[in-house]
């Protein structure tokens, strides 16, 4: 079992899919089918553990690697593997997942299929993170479009219809362009074995093996603009993002949490894992590398200005998160280390604060049935215990000092202004000002909502419950712990991320650029 | 012509009937029936269904044994024994077969004398037979006119529905219209090289090198006929209307059986007659002026941005599903204007993809008839709780029919646009359109299940609806192939690879 620990953890969920769909109609059926999920995910996160103690953190090459032939005469193969990249995506995913089948305990209306659909999303979702064959990664990203739209669709809010199908055409429209620009890729990279075509990424990733269409420079910018679409769409960048407030806002507490938490690192991950090596000189290309910067500042800026006029406690939640995913981009846009490992170390940082974030919102919404922030005032004096973890992820995702994601926000931001490719130090210092924005909207919310006088509407609102601790609680030590000492993470993505700056580096030479 | 000539020419023609033995079976079909009909008159009705149903599996063992033969002209190069032909006689035998089972339970053929209706079925399937392997430009004519004749009959069986007659006379005018061009065509053709054969006219044209005006009309007035059978934009028209009004089982025949039998005689034509090959791989025109593969790219173009759009509008099923096949049709026709191999076992494997996932939503809309008596999507609210196993089942077949992983459609669509990347750049933008054409399909496609599972239920009742073992093992039939040659579809491709063999010799 241990030598394909990928394959089990990737499709141990379908596995629990199917069991739930056998589950036969009487009174226990509904516990059955939770504890079946909390089996296939907890399982998952003991596969992660392990997977965690055993990947060797120093060196940048696949790992647990598994090749098989799928369809040999199109040479699409079964390939998975993880490096530093990917593990950190596929912990963060499989804790992620457990916790939100915790969190759906509440779900009522039709809970097999509720749970069949969150676990094949889940399959879907590590299927991304560990795909090393691009017909493989294509594949999973599609898969998960079906679950997403019926979680939100069937199970979301008032507006789920309008938000579901939202969702589906702009994620849809984003990943056929990277199904042409996959078949560019296919018919135009050179197997080094066969001599034929091939989907193998690492052989995408080798430029000498680029030829055809591959070796024309406006076709390499062409490619990298469709694949930029698709994956701009699901991080979501400016002016992609209009989905995320509509689908964040209707999906239910647990879909929200793994669409943040999860969903919108689909996006990083795919331009680190595909665009940035496969076509690192496009990546360089001055006016593409200007306009990547410019959308990640309009990101940060524009999404924190969005938060701060929110009066929804989940949309300011969806808003702030099209800010956080900017200061990825923008880390990853200077080609340094700290910038590289920082963006990294902020996708998992973001995945964890941002699933607090949620969990909390939903667990104030089970109790008054709104949003609305002016509705609150002085809940610290009813729910203490909540309130206190409310500001340990408040403060975290303002970025304070000696929580996570102040380290990965530090990185990234000192990391791009730290870079000498372009002006970027003036990009950065204007994108600080989102920082400073952040901190004002986090800290007005929790004064608004927590402080000041009680609302006597909300006089006998009962504290936070064990179950909702436990979702939270994790969550919250990772947040403290990963804010004191980064290092566990990192250790796992510094090779790699660095290996790959030194890739992209070479590439502008080969490719006779400036 | 010489003594010696008739005789070589009789010996042709006797040698080939060995060649010719499905065909005569599904003569012999038609003339059972016919005397079954006449001879025990009322009572006979279920008989004929399960009469036809025994002819039609035994012209499918007839067809399968053909599977080893040589590629061999037959009744002197009039028509074609080859893997490409014997790939598209089982498709439509695949369908005729379906289509048998659901007029056997249908609603809308109870209490009608049905005698008729399977032979002109069995008609219909042998002017296919003749579609996918005729060679000759008579021919060619003739296995049309069976097509088209015995359809108009189908369309309109329902004599005393109006919207049924209307759909027979619709599609009569567009048919004798669209039949009498494409007989100019030909007569054109004719004058240009003086013969019917089109591997010889093939031979002519690129020694003779013809006036390319006149070639180029010729190829228009010849695309309105086989563009009429695929209903591919402009002679699209009928489609939408006679979907509505036949028969549902013949509706659901017409969008996968005549159409797929217009693909067969259009690759077989413009690949042998108006394109040459060296290597087999791929083909070129054989006039280079008349770039007809660049027209047909346009048609294909505007064939499925035509269906979507105006399938976002429908509100009935099967009107919808009528725009659909419409887009279909323009996806499908990608994969012949590369005139490469890949682009036309691409085709071929779209038309089976399309045939599962099509006749797998028919098969729904037929279902849907019995359970809830419409066909309007509105009215397919709260299926999913009523009906689960239908509802999850249409869900397939719609991810199917948009090409969402992991179903047959997907690769269907995956291999259409590999052949367009891989003909070239000045293919892509084909490629770019069809993909986008994906994501408006998903719009009206999404309406659907989105009736079925999302929308509000809490003015219905939602009780359990009833669904007849045998209709879930049809189900069954058609999902689970869609569902696994999504995920393993290795032996479907190299049937098709290996179908891609034409008659060329003389």
């Amino acid at each position: 079992m241990l030598s394909n620990v990928l394959s089990w953890i990737i499709f141990l969920p379908i596995i629990g899919a199917a069991l739930i769909l056998l589950v036969p109609r009487n009174e226990k059926q509904t516990s059955i089918i939770r504890w079946i999920s909390v089996v296939a995910t907890g399982l998952q996160v003991v596969l992660a553990v392990f997977i965690f103690m055993k990947f060797d953190r120093n060196t940048a090459t696949m790992q647990m690697v598994e090749q098989a032939k799928w369809i040999p005469s199109y040479n699409i193969e079964y390939f998975v593997g993880i490096d530093g990249l990917s593990v950190s995506m596929v912990l963060l995913t499989a804790l992620l997942s457990f916790i939100c089948i915790f969190a759906s305990w509440g779900i009522e209306k039709a809970v097999k299929g509720y749970f069949a659909l969150f676990l094949l999303l889940d399959t879907g979702m590590m299927g991304v993170f560990c795909a090393l064959d691009f017909f493989l990664f294509y594949v999973f990203w599609e898969v998960m479009l079906l679950p997403m739209y019926f979680l939100i669709g069937i199970w979301g809010g008032p507006r789920r219809e309008y938000a579901a199908i939202k969702f589906f055409l702009y994620t849809l429209f984003g990943s056929v362009l990277m199904l042409v620009a996959m078949l560019v890729f296919y018919f135009n990279v050179k197997d080094p074995v066969t001599g034929g075509h091939t989907f193998n990424m690492l052989h995408m990733m080798d430029q000498t093996l680029h030829q055809g269409l591959l070796s024309q420079f406006n076709v390499r910018l062409l490619v990298f603009a469709a694949l930029y679409i698709g994956f701009a769409i699901k991080i979501p960048a400016f002016p992609f993002h209009t989905w995320l407030p509509d689908a964040h806002v209707e999906a239910p507490t647990a879909i929200s949490v793994i669409l943040a938490g999860v969903l919108l690192k689909m996006g990083t991950y795919g331009l680190l894992r595909i665009s940035y090596p496969v076509l690192p000189d496009a990546m360089m290309y001055k006016p593409f590398a200007y306009g990547f910067v410019v959308i990640a500042v309009i990101n940060i800026v524009y999404g924190a200005l969005c938060a701060m006029a929110q009066k929804d406690l989940k949309k300011m939640v969806a808003y702030s998160s099209i800010g956080h995913m900017g200061v990825v981009m923008l880390g990853m846009s200077g080609l340094t280390p700290l910038g590289m490992n920082g963006a990294v170390l902020q996708m998992f940082n973001h995945g964890t604060v941002t699933a607090m974030l949620f969990l909390l919102v939903g667990v104030i919404y089970d109790r008054a049935h709104h949003r609305d922030i002016e509705g609150f005032g002085g809940l610290s004096q009813k729910m203490p215990i909540y309130t206190g973890i409310v500001m340990v992820a408040f403060f975290a995702n303002l970025g304070l000092p000696g929580l996570s994601s102040f380290i990965s926000e530090a990185f990234s931001f000192l990391g791009a202004f730290s870079s000498t490719a372009f002006n970027l130090r003036v990009y950065t210092i204007i994108a600080t000002l989102g920082i400073v924005l952040v901190a004002g909207y986090m800290l007005w919310t929790l004064q608004r909502m927590f402080l000041g006088q009680l609302n006597p509407k909300y006089a006998d609102l009962p504290e936070i419950n064990g179950r909702e601790l436990f979702t939270l609680v994790p969550l919250a030590i990772i947040v403290i712990f990963l804010g004191v000492y980064p290092a566990p993470v990192l250790n796992l993505l510094e090779v790699t991320m660095n290996n790959l700056i030194v890739v992209m580096k070479e590439a502008p030479a080969l490719w006779g650029m400036q | 012509m010489d003594s010696t000539a008739v005789a070589i020419s009789l010996k042709d023609n006797i040698s080939s009937l060995s060649y010719f033995v499905p065909e005569f079976i599904l003569i012999g079909l038609m003339l059972v029936l016919i005397i079954v009909d006449i001879t025990i008159k009322r009572e006979s009705t279920p008989w004929l269904g399960v009469i036809a149903l025994i002819g039609s599996v035994i012209a499918l063992v007839a067809v399968f044994a053909q599977a080893a033969l040589p590629v061999t002209g037959l009744f002197n190069n009039m028509l074609a024994v080859d893997p490409f032909s014997w790939f598209f006689k089982l498709l439509f035998l695949g369908s005729m077969i379906l289509v048998v089972f659901l007029s056997m339970t249908s609603l809308e053929l109870a209490g009608r004398n049905v005698g008729e209706y399977f032979i002109l079925l069995t008609a219909t399937t042998l002017g296919m037979f003749w579609m996918a392997s005729a060679t000759n430009l008579l021919t060619i004519f003739i296995a049309i006119e069976t097509v088209s004749i015995t359809s108009f009959a189908l369309a309109s069986y329902l004599k005393t529905v109006k919207r049924s007659s209307e759909a027979g006379l619709k599609y009569t005018i567009y048919g004798t219209f669209s039949s009498g061009l494409m007989l100019y065509g030909f007569s054109l053709l004719y004058g240009l090289t003086g013969s019917l054969n089109i591997v010889e006219i093939s031979k002519i044209l690129a020694s003779s090198q013809p006036h390319p005006l006149t070639l180029f009309v010729a190829v228009l007035l010849i695309l309105a006929g086989f563009g009429y059978k695929i209903a591919s934009v402009p002679f699209h028209f009928w489609a939408p209307d006679v979907y509505e009004g036949a028969p549902t089982p013949i509706t659901a025949f017409f969008s996968v059986g005549p159409k797929a039998a217009g693909f067969a005689l259009l690759i077989r034509f413009f690949n042998t007659a108006l394109a040459t090959t060296e290597d087999g791989a791929s083909w070129y025109p054989v006039v280079a002026e008349v770039n007809w593969p660049q027209l047909l790219a346009v048609v294909a173009a505007a064939t499925m941005t035509l269906g979507n759009l105006i399938a976002i509008k429908q509100n009935n099923l099967k009107r919808l599903l009528a725009y659909s096949s419409i887009a279909h049709a323009g996806y499908a026709l990608m994969g012949t204007v590369l005139l490469t191999r890949e682009g036309v076992y691409a085709t071929m494997f779209y038309l089976v993809a399309y045939y599962l996932m099509n006749l797998g939503a028919f098969l729904v809309v037929i279902i849907c008839q019995e359970l809830i008596k419409s066909e309007r999507i509105q009215d397919y609210r709260g299926l999913g709780y009523r009906a689960p196993v239908v509802a999850a089942a249409m869900t397939i077949f719609l991810f199917s029919l948009t090409g969402l992983p992991v179903t047959v459609g997907f690769i269907g669509k995956f291999y259409l646009l590999a052949a367009l990347v891989r003909g070239g750049e000045q293919y892509i933008w084909l490629a770019v359109v069809a993909v986008l054409n994906t994501v408006v399909s998903l719009f009206y496609y999404a309406r659907i299940f989105k009736a079925m599972y999302l929308e509000s239920t809490d003015d219905l009742t939602l009780t359990r609806l009833q669904i007849s073992p045998s209709a879930l093992v049809l189900l069954a039939v058609f999902a689970v192939p869609t569902v696994f040659l999504g995920v393993y579809w290795a032996p479907l491709f190299d049937w098709a690879t290996a179908s891609v063999k034409f008659f060329a010799g003389l």
